[in-house]
């Protein structure tokens, strides 16, 4: 198994960067670093001379890509690419276009991404694993009918209607919790209550439909007809049989997505006024700032490589057939 | 806490043990003499070398205190002492030196000497530049790696220390704006006046570039001849010529002191990395200091212990005191303890919070105006019944700023100095009609420009002397835009009669160069089109970003434009330096984004600029603004007003769009606010029980189902 993680780990690099390479290309087809230097600079009695200064101290000042005049390497060395970009292999992200330290930054901004994320993600499974499987049961009948009804009408509505609904009815019609903000400690629990339910019911049309489709693949199968004949009653076999089974795609499903929670959510994090990740990278891109954006772009190829493989690893866990 | 965990866990409480629920504040915050605020963008920087924007100046200009500020109360606009004992005095010399008397001709004057002399005995806040061991040596060794390990914030600093403030922080704060690592926006303006700035920034650079000044460039070993410190209190800044407007910019941040010992102290290796930096935790001697400073969540400004005696203004305008506006007068300032700023960057939650009582003041966005704001059948806009009956006030002003739609002069249909295209131009400018502009996209915020210079700017004259004649008739005691058949016969006279080109009937096609960002931006541009559709003329929107949008202005290749200045001080020179030929964007990089030059325009500008405000200075002007409404290089927009509501239990919200450090100005009921903020946020609990009960019969019929499923034999 470690040879197979080493490898993924090299097959990893390329991977990298080529993801900063179009991040690169693509920032920069939109925004020069006359641009960058603007925005940070402000419009007002601007003049050449303070245009160049600031790129001279931010090292913009040299070719994007390719440096005809320089010698040998430095041609691809001595650039604003080679210049931003290598730092990144170290996970050193350096200073941002407005002077803060990213690092530092990204570390203060996770928390609070994370304090809703993983709330969210874990009652999310549990409530969707649960409807589910009481729809599994009920195969058939009005109940499987209506819950497949519900949940397509669920995962219809957007994000942001459940946002604005959820704000609207729990926190100004019903004065039950705080409609935005956040706090440190124990305290933001408070804050989170709100986000975290918007975050489940948004989820629940879309996981429970998913979840079904999974035990109703499991319930068709020789093993679960077999447990029947042996006259288990259909709670058993749904709870300890089908459950048990249907759980490696369910697992693999989530182990990806656990790196990324760091991330955080662009919306929800806007409009609950939460300071995480997700509206870090809000703020770099309407800010210009290349230097955040880089950053978060590799730190989410890098979790997002992690959680696929992290992902395999988690196949050899749960079923004992897979080998790397 | 555990009443929000019953909530989570879906459970009811009787309403009895309810208080607020809702309240993101801590429970022991709510009878204290703190203001709630908020912002909606991350200021970039807070040192005052570099902030330049309101969201900037709302937390610095609390803090740092610039020789001067403006009156409170007082309109138009005046500066009155902040730390300084009287406004400066100016001498004007010759190039030989020699001191010329004050009414001497401008084209003598080869320098101007501001003399400021500091008041003594003001302290700067806490902070650990001047921390000092127990036997008073001041700390200024490097920290060790372990004592720079404990060091998460700059509250960790367990010594502080305070000093008097000299003449001599604020000559360093000017060799500052002066260095070229720290990106002084307005470097490039000082250096066309303070002597000596130019040749300072040159030194400093040349010192950076050979780089071995280790971690700390101490700027007092640099020479700055145009600055001298004369003594402990008193300064002397010598500027080229004659620039009256300089004393304004004694009233902004740029210019106000800060201790070497700061500099040096931010400097250590290791800070930066943790974000501590003099960009972030500012220094000064203002009422308050920022004790907490998480620009993605919330800036808390405590105040300042060793802030010294500084009084609410005895004195206001005809009314003020009618209205309740000089109640503190004489009082010591700040009233407020704390103020807090939480990050909110929607409308929406922003908006509801305040109408929560969580925010003590806010603006009006779109969304919300219908449910504050009704108009009378005057056209005076006044509160909803709603609002009155929250007790809730209503503040309005105009702004000292210009929206305006701009004809690239250099253009080869729309621009020149030909009489075919002024009549053009002025054509279009009757055509768009503002004050529908204003109607429709401001919810009626705003007052319809006749020239460059907003109200309550010297210059900006009111009824019909302050008209524009060629947009406007003076009717029953108010402006009137001319009837559109005005314009149409002025195009014809132009060679585009009904829109089309006299000379080869081909119909004149215009652009607009439109900043679009999403779905309001579209009524806009369709607002426009029907606005040259009067006309007949076709409008092709060209729409892009804002980094092309500006690069097409640098090269001069745009045609019709929508942009805007706001005041730096409020001096007619402010705004017509932006028709002033020199400045011409596309050819000298100035703020003239139209790129109009008229030669006599620039003859009265350079005259005009000089004069104090008087009768003598109001007559150039008047001869200006008639110049650029003939030759109509604007279609000259709006000004926008400011609409600004606040609770019952806040006082002093004065509108002040100049000054920007009124915050110690107002003060706070908190009683008021507590009692308030129980009655409208009581919990309302029933909703809980609702879906308790309906969670529960919906688990009915499964239940049954289940049984008898279990129950049933197979087939």
């Amino acid at each position: 198994m470690i040879a197979y993680i080493v490898r993924r780990l090299f097959y990893a690099i390329p991977i990298l960067i080529g993801v900063n390479l179009l991040t690169f290309v693509l920032f920069f087809v939109i925004n020069t670093p006359d641009d960058i230097a603007r925005s940070q600079l402000g419009d007002r009695h601007l003049t050449a001379e303070s245009i160049d200064n600031w790129k001279r101290a931010h090292g913009y000042h040299k070719p994007l890509l390719y440096h005809s005049e320089a010698a040998g390497m430095d041609k691809l060395i001595d650039t604003v690419f080679f210049d931003k970009s290598v730092r990144l292999f170290a996970m050193d992200f350096g200073r941002s276009d407005s002077g803060r330290d990213i690092g530092h930054d990204i570390s203060q901004r996770m928390w609070p991404s994370l304090a809703i994320a993983v709330p969210t993600l874990l009652v999310g499974i549990g409530l969707n694993i649960t409807f589910a499987l009481l729809i599994a049961f009920f195969r058939a009948t009005f109940i499987d009918y209506w819950g497949v009804v519900i949940c397509v009408v669920l995962l219809s509505v957007s994000s942001l209607f459940y946002i604005i609904g959820g704000q609207y009815l729990l926190s100004k019609l019903f004065h039950l919790v705080p409609i935005s903000g956040y706090d440190t400690g124990w305290n933001a629990i408070k804050f989170l209550v709100l986000p975290v339910i918007i975050g489940v019911i948004s989820g629940i049309g879309s996981g429970t439909r998913w979840y079904r489709t999974l035990f109703l693949e499991e319930i068709g199968k020789d093993y679960v007809r077999t447990a029947r004949a042996k006259g288990l009653s259909e709670r058993v076999v749904l709870f300890r049989h089908v459950l048990q089974n249907a759980l490696i795609p369910i697992l693999t499903g989530v182990v990806v997505l656990l790196p990324l929670l760091f991330m955080g959510s662009l919306i929800v994090e806007s409009f609950f006024g939460i300071p995480g990740l997700g509206s870090y990278t809000i703020d770099g891109i309407q800010r210009q700032d290349f230097a955040i954006v880089r950053s978060m772009v590799f730190l989410g190829s890098v979790l997002y490589i992690l959680g696929l493989l992290l992902t395999d690893i988690s196949y050899t866990l749960v079923d004992p057939r897979v080998r790397l | 806490m555990f009443k929000v965990l019953i909530v989570s866990l879906g459970l009811g409480v009787p309403a009895s043990v309810a208080a607020v629920w809702n309240n993101p504040y801590p429970a022991a915050q709510d009878e204290q003499n703190i203001l709630y605020s908020s912002f909606s963008e991350r200021p970039k920087h807070l040192d005052p070398v570099r902030a330049y924007s309101s969201d900037e100046y709302m937390f610095i200009a609390q803090i740092y205190e610039p020789p001067l500020q403006y009156h409170f109360l007082r309109r138009p606009y005046t500066l009155v002492p902040l730390t300084t004992d009287g406004i400066p005095e100016v001498v004007y010399f010759n190039r030989e030196g020699v001191p010329l008397s004050a009414d001497v001709s401008v084209a003598d004057i080869a320098y101007s000497e501001f003399t400021i002399r500091i008041r003594a005995g003001i302290l700067y806040q806490p902070h650990p530049a001047f921390a000092a061991d127990d036997q008073g040596v001041g700390l200024r060794r490097p920290m060790s790696s372990s004592e720079l390990a404990a060091v998460r914030t700059l509250a960790d600093f367990q010594r502080t220390g305070t000093r008097e403030l000299t003449a001599d922080d604020y000559v360093y704060q000017i060799k500052r704006m002066a260095n070229p690592q720290l990106h002084c926006p307005i470097a490039g303006v000082m250096g066309q006046y303070i002597v000596g700035f130019s040749e300072l920034s040159e030194d400093i650079a040349r010192t950076l570039e050979q780089n071995d000044y280790g971690d700390y460039l101490d700027l007092r070993r640099f020479p700055l001849t145009g600055v001298t410190t004369i003594d402990r209190y008193t300064y002397r800044i010598r500027i080229k010529g004659k620039y009256p407007q300089f004393l304004y910019w004694q009233a902004m941040p740029f210019f106000a002191p800060m201790p070497w010992e700061a500099d040096r102290f931010y400097s250590q290796a290791g800070l930066q990395e943790k974000n501590i930096s003099l960009d972030w935790f500012p220094v000064g001697t203002g009422p308050f200091m920022l004790t907490q400073n998480n620009p993605n969540l919330r800036m808390v400004l405590d105040r300042n212990p060793n802030f010294r005696s500084e009084q609410f203004p005895m004195l206001g305008q005809e009314g003020d005191a009618a209205s309740g506006l000089l109640a503190d007068a004489g009082r010591p300032l700040p009233f407020i303890d704390r103020a807090i700023y939480s990050l909110e960057k929607e409308s929406i939650p922003r908006w509801n919070k305040f109408l929560q009582g969580y925010y003590d003041h806010s603006g009006i966005s779109s969304d919300s105006f219908d449910q504050a704001i009704q108009f009378s059948a005057r056209g005076d806009a006044q509160l909803t019944e709603r609002m009155r009956q929250r007790g809730i006030g209503l503040s309005t002003a105009v702004a000292v700023s210009s929206y305006y739609m701009g004809f690239n002069m250099l253009h080869a249909v729309l621009g020149g100095d030909s009489e075919r295209a002024r009549k053009l131009r002025r054509a279009l400018s009757i055509a768009v009609d503002f004050e529908e502009f204003i109607a429709i996209f401001t919810n009626g915020r705003g007052v319809a420009a006749q020239g460059p210079i907003p109200p309550g700017i010297f210059g900006n004259l009111d009824g019909e002397a302050g008209v524009n004649p060629y947009v406007y008739d003076w009717i029953d005691g108010r402006a009137r835009r001319k009837p559109i058949s005005v314009a149409k016969a002025l195009l014809r006279e132009a060679g585009y009669p009904n829109g089309m080109e006299a000379s080869t009937g081909k119909p004149l096609v215009l652009h607009f160069e439109a900043v679009a960002r999403g779905p309001d931006d579209k009524a806009r541009l369709n607002w426009l089109r029907k606005q040259m559709a009067k006309l007949s003329i076709q409008l092709v929107v060209r729409a892009t970003d804002y980094n092309r949008f500006r690069e097409k202005m640098l090269k001069g290749t745009g045609e019709i434009f929508f942009w805007g200045w706001n005041a730096d001080y409020p001096d007619p020179e402010n705004f017509l330096f932006l028709l002033y030929g020199p400045n011409a964007k596309a050819l000298h990089n100035g703020e003239n984004a139209s790129n109009y030059e008229n030669a006599e325009f620039d003859e009265l500008f350079s005259q005009m600029k000089n004069m104090e405000n008087g009768a003598r200075r109001q007559a150039v002007i008047d001869r200006m603004l008639n110049i650029v409404r003939r030759d109509a290089p604007w279609m000259w927009g709006f000004h926008p007003q400011a609409f600004s509501l606040h609770h019952a239990w806040i006082r002093n919200m004065q509108p002040n769009l100049m000054a920007n450090n009124t915050l110690k100005y107002v003060r706070i009921d908190p009683e008021l606010r507590a009692a308030r903020r129980l009655a409208w946020n009581e919990p309302v609990l029933w909703p809980m029980g609702l879906v308790g009960v309906l969670f529960g019969l919906s688990i009915v019929p499964a239940v049954i189902g289940y049984r008898r499923r279990e129950k049933s034999t197979a087939l």
